[in-house]
Parts: C-alpha cells; sequence; structure tokens
C-alpha cells in the first residue's frame, strides 16, 4: 500500500500545493483543516480515486473519515480493493 | 441600541443553555461569556481601543464567535477575514487598514505568519491553538484560557455610529474594498430580516457556511442574540455529514446557498435521514433551480422556503415569501421591512412596475461606505431624496413585473459569482500575470450547472513558453481563495481585440 500512498501524496502535491506556499502534511493531517482541499477538491479527489483504481465510491463513503488524509484513503482504497 | 447587547442579554438570561455546538465540542451561554470577557481583557491590556480594526481570520469556530464579541465589547471594528485568504491579501487588509490585533489559528500560521511579518501595524496577534514554539516574535500570544478577568472590558462612550464591522467585498479593480458597517446599520439589517424571517430562541441554527461573508456572519450574530443555538458546521464539503448533524442536532433553521443545496439533495441515501425538525430554509447568493426547489419542497413539506437578495453593502435587500415560491419561482422577491428600494434608468429616474433597470436602495442599513476608497464609494452611495442623505447604487440590474416583484437580470460588472462568491476577473487575471511565460490573458465567467459560474481564463503565452492548463490552476490555488481559481483555462494564440486594443470579452463567451 505504500505505494498508493507515495502515488496519493504526488497527486495532492501536483494539483492542490504549489511552490514556496506549499503546506507540509503528514500522513495523518486533515486536508479540510489545513484547507488543502476544498468541497470542489474533493470532488476531484473523489474522481481521481475513481479513476486510478477502477473503484465506485458511494454517497455514503463521502466522509472524513474515508478521505481527509492519507492514512484514511489508503485504507479506504484498500477496503473497496479488497471487496 | 449596540450590536453586541443582545448577545449581553442572551448571556445573562439563559447561563446553562447551550449557545453553539462545533464538532464534540458545546458551549453554554455562560461559558461563551467567559471566553468573551478573557479574550476582550487581554485585548484591552495589549492597548486595543474604540475604532481599531482587528482582523478574525478565524474557520467557522466557537472562536470566531469569541472574538466578534470581544472585539464589539471594546467598541473595536472586527474584520472577517475568509479562511481560504492567502498570504498577499490578508497583508494587503492589514495594511489597508492599519489593522491593531488578528485573531488567528495554529493551522493557519503558513499564511498569517507571512502577512504579520509584513505588517507594521498588528502589535497583538493572538493564535488559538498555539502548540508553544511561538515564531512570531513578541507580538504573538496564545489565546487566552481560563476564567474570565476582573476587567469588564467595556466601552460606554460608545454609540451607534460608531464603525462595527469591516466586510472585504470583491472589486472590479480587483482590489478588494472594505465595507464600513455600522452599529446602527448592522441592527437595522438584523430588524429587517427579523421582520420576516421570525427566528425564535427555540431555534436550532445550522449554519455550513462560512461566518466569514455577511450571510453567514448574520446567523451567529442573530442566533446568539436571540439566544437560540447555533450548530457550526465545519464538514461543508460533506454533504453526508451536514444532513447527519441536520437530523441529530434536530435543526431548525438552515440557510444555503445553490451549490450547497445541489450537493444535499444529489445524496442518494436522503431518505435516511429525519430532517422534519426543519422549519425555515432559506437560499440566498445565486437563484435555485425550479427543480431544487421543487425537490426541497418534497423533502421539507413542514419547512418554509424563503428566496433572498443582498449583498454586503446593506447586508439583505429583498426575499420572496414562501407562499409566493410557485406563483412566481424565479422572482427574489421584494424589499424588506423598513427599506425602500426602486429601480432607475441611466440618468437616475425612478422608473414604475414592470421596467428595467438598477436597483437603488434606501435605508438605516446601507453601509457607511468603502473604508478609504472615496471614488469607488461616490460610484455607489449618491444623493437621496433627503438632504443630506445617501442612497445605495446597487450596480445589478433588476427588472420588475406589474405587481412590483423583482427579478434578477444581471450584474452591472462583470463580477463572476461562483459557488455563491463573487470573484472579480482582475483578480484572477493579476494572478495569472504573476506566471512566467504569460503574455496575456482574460478571464470570464461562463455558466456551470453545480457552480452557478464557472471562473474560465484564456491565455497567450510568450515565444518559447509552455505550460499546461493544471499549471494555471495550480498556481491560482497557491495564490487565491480556491472558489477564485479557474476551472478551465484554452491557450489562445491571440486574444480578441478591439480597434483600441482591448481585450474583447464578449467574443469569449
Amino acid at each position: 500500500m505504500a505505494d498508493h500512498k507515495a502515488a496519493l501524496r504526488q497527486y495532492i502535491q501536483d494539483n492542490f500545493i504549489m511552490g514556496s506556499n506549499g503546506t507540509k502534511f503528514a500522513d495523518g493531517d486533515s486536508f479540510m483543516e489545513l484547507h488543502i482541499l476544498d468541497s470542489t477538491g474533493f470532488l476531484e479527489l473523489i474522481s481521481h480515486l475513481e479513476e486510478t483504481y477502477g473503484i465506485a465510491v458511494k454517497d455514503e463513503e463521502m466522509v472524513p473519515e474515508n478521505l481527509d488524509s492519507l492514512d484514511a484513503i489508503d485504507a479506504f482504497v484498500a477496503r473497496k480493493l479488497a471487496a | 441600541m449596540l450590536l453586541h447587547h443582545a448577545f449581553e442579554s442572551s448571556c445573562a438570561r439563559l447561563p446553562a443553555k447551550t449557545a453553539i455546538v462545533c464538532g464534540d465540542e458545546r458551549v453554554s451561554y455562560a461559558e461563551l461569556a467567559g471566553r468573551v470577557d478573557a479574550l476582550a481583557s487581554m485585548l484591552r491590556v495589549r492597548g486595543v481601543e474604540r475604532g481599531d480594526r482587528v482582523a478574525l481570520f478565524l474557520d467557522s469556530s466557537v472562536e470566531f464567535a469569541v472574538a466578534v464579541h470581544a472585539v464589539l465589547r471594546l467598541g473595536a471594528v472586527f474584520m472577517p477575514i475568509s479562511p481560504l485568504t492567502k498570504a498577499d491579501k490578508l497583508a494587503y487588509m492589514l495594511g489597508d487598514t492599519r489593522a491593531a490585533a488578528l485573531l488567528t489559528q495554529a493551522r493557519l500560521q503558513p499564511v498569517w505568519q507571512d502577512a504579520l511579518e509584513r505588517s507594521a501595524s498588528v502589535h497583538s496577534c493572538v493564535v488559538h491553538d498555539a502548540q508553544g514554539g511561538r515564531t512570531g516574535g513578541d507580538r504573538v500570544l496564545g489565546w487566552p484560557t481560563g476564567a474570565a478577568a476582573v476587567d469588564g472590558s467595556r466601552s460606554p462612550e460608545l454609540i451607534d455610529q460608531d464603525l462595527a464591522a469591516i466586510i472585504y467585498t470583491s472589486g472590479t479593480t480587483g482590489v478588494p474594498k472594505g465595507v464600513m458597517l455600522t452599529h446602527l446599520n448592522m441592527c437595522s439589517a438584523w430588524r429587517s430580516v427579523q421582520a420576516y424571517i421570525g427566528f425564535r430562541e427555540d431555534d436550532v441554527i445550522g449554519l455550513a457556511l462560512s461566518p466569514s461573508f455577511s450571510y453567514g456572519l448574520y446567523h451567529v450574530l442573530m442566533s446568539l442574540g436571540l439566544g437560540a443555538t447555533l450548530v457550526l458546521e465545519r464538514s461543508a464539503s460533506f454533504p453526508v455529514k451536514v444532513v447527519e448533524n441536520l437530523a441529530r442536532e434536530r435543526v431548525t433553521v438552515f440557510p444555503g446557498v445553490p451549490t450547497l443545496y445541489s450537493a444535499i439533495l444529489g445524496l442518494s441515501n436522503l431518505a435516511n435521514y429525519d430532517l422534519s425538525a426543519l422549519r425555515i430554509v432559506t437560499n440566498a447568493a445565486a437563484a435555485l433551480p425550479d427543480e431544487h426547489v421543487r425537490r426541497l419542497g418534497e423533502l421539507l413539506p413542514g419547512a418554509r422556503l424563503f428566496s433572498m437578495y443582498g449583498m454586503t453593502e446593506c447586508k439583505r435587500i429583498s426575499f420572496l415569501p414562501p407562499e409566493q415560491l410557485t406563483i412566481r419561482p424565479t422572482s427574489v422577491g421584494r424589499g424588506m421591512p423598513n427599506q425602500e428600494c426602486w429601480l432607475v434608468d441611466e440618468l437616475g429616474r425612478r422608473l414604475p412596475n414592470g421596467s428595467t433597470g438598477e436597483l437603488v436602495v434606501r435605508g438605516s442599513h446601507v453601509m457607511r461606505g468603502y473604508w478609504e476608497k472615496p471614488v469607488e464609494t461616490a460610484e455607489r452611495l449618491k444623493p437621496g431624496g433627503i438632504e443630506g442623505e445617501r442612497v445605495l447604487y446597487t450596480g445589478d440590474i433588476f427588472r420588475t413585473d406589474a405587481e412590483g416583484w423583482l427579478y434578477f437580470v444581471a450584474r452591472g460588472d462583470d463580477i463572476i459569482k461562483s459557488r455563491g462568491e463573487k470573484v472579480a476577473p482582475r483578480e484572477v487575471e493579476n494572478a495569472i500575470y504573476a506566471l512566467d511565460g504569460v503574455l496575456d490573458c482574460a478571464v470570464i465567467g461562463v455558466s456551470d450547472e453545480l457552480l452557478g459560474q464557472a471562473v474560465k481564463a484564456f491565455v497567450t503565452l510568450k515565444p518559447g513558453a509552455a505550460m499546461s492548463e493544471r499549471d494555471v490552476i495550480r498556481h491560482c490555488l497557491a495564490r487565491l481563495e480556491s472558489y477564485m481559481a479557474p476551472k478551465s483555462v484554452v491557450f489562445m494564440d491571440d486574444l480578441p481585440r478591439t480597434d483600441s486594443g482591448k481585450i474583447r470579452k464578449l467574443d469569449l463567451r
């Protein structure tokens, strides 16, 4: 799963964070609280996960517990792929 | 009557009642009053005085409500600043108002630290959740904890002509303008809204909007002023969470904007939640699509849905009574109580019902002007019918039907409304011009089902330069509030121009 996490970190870095204004975040940090992602950003993230991993994210799965940190997404994607 | 008096009366009357619910935190009026006292005392000791400007760079939180009331208590002027704001703009606002203090939080440090370093006026920066290891020198202090100080920190000489708030709004020139609001302005707006909407002490007000903008801010002020319970929703990005909280807290009042309703109505499992406690649902910032009006009516048969229109310069202008919604669904209603509004032609002549023209507003809720911007102020505030009076020329074009109900036609300027927020094309263009390799650019709003309008940029590059759409968007995300970043970018060899060389935006649509 380490590969997923590194790839996801790269995706967040490339798409939502940049240069000297870049916010540093740990694997467990909340994207929402650090203002890395807003509502549109989360929708983009979900589309990215669906396309990259071929999973379908249901409405009830669109919650911070599944999406609001690298650790959370990593665990969520792993669960979805195993299902 | 001053803006914070109602809150103080709630604290005295209902000490044990829950004032604010935010995540796991539930704070009573007595506890809230204590926190306001503690912060006000600290700011007074630090030298904040009547009339001083104090910036609030905070998330929707208990601290935000504490900060508003502590600043008002001192007779100072609070400036709510969206936590999405980036360092350059924050520095501009602190400098523009020569702010004396900045109230903020540790998580926003990457932004405020940079702005603070550039500010000569801020003598105190109070940081919530600071984790030791201060980095900003002796200007930076931790948020006060513990019991209220002995000092009552009142400013008895304050009157309702004094400024209560400065709220920034986007200007067409790309430079934000600070809307100056007196205690009288804000109390008047409050009373007019309350006269038609009828919030009650037993209401539970669910706020998923940012309190940094006028629409959300007044729900904080009115909820606490009426002694109601305010539920602050921090997870507005997750519609399931919003709906869960509405059901769990038995929320009775819910203000929203079209993008928020669209996210909620898009949930497939909506029927699983009991939303029957909702009795008032409001929409502002942009029109709700007919289909959403219909579905909200079906989903919430017991709730009254108000369509409203307003602007920061006077808070609210019109509302459509819920019983009119099926009769004239696209109207934003008529003027609210204790306010007069009418349409004028290009020469400023008052138009009869059934006309199209610029909306003009008269009332004691109309702002004092834009902070230190006399030219911009003169464009909006013009002489009224009574000697010395000034009325607000909104710049927005409306039409009226035969009975005088208002229908929005167009903005008089080129401001884009995306996700319910105002975006000045010039501000986005300025950011894009800062990108190395950009020769020219133009930004417009294009209609978008989800966002109302989406920000679209057209860019020409210098010879030899290369960049992708994502590069431009990412660059903007780093410099602008996220809702201002373009959703799409088109690269062109040339931008269409008029004979005089101006970019012809009409040809880009």
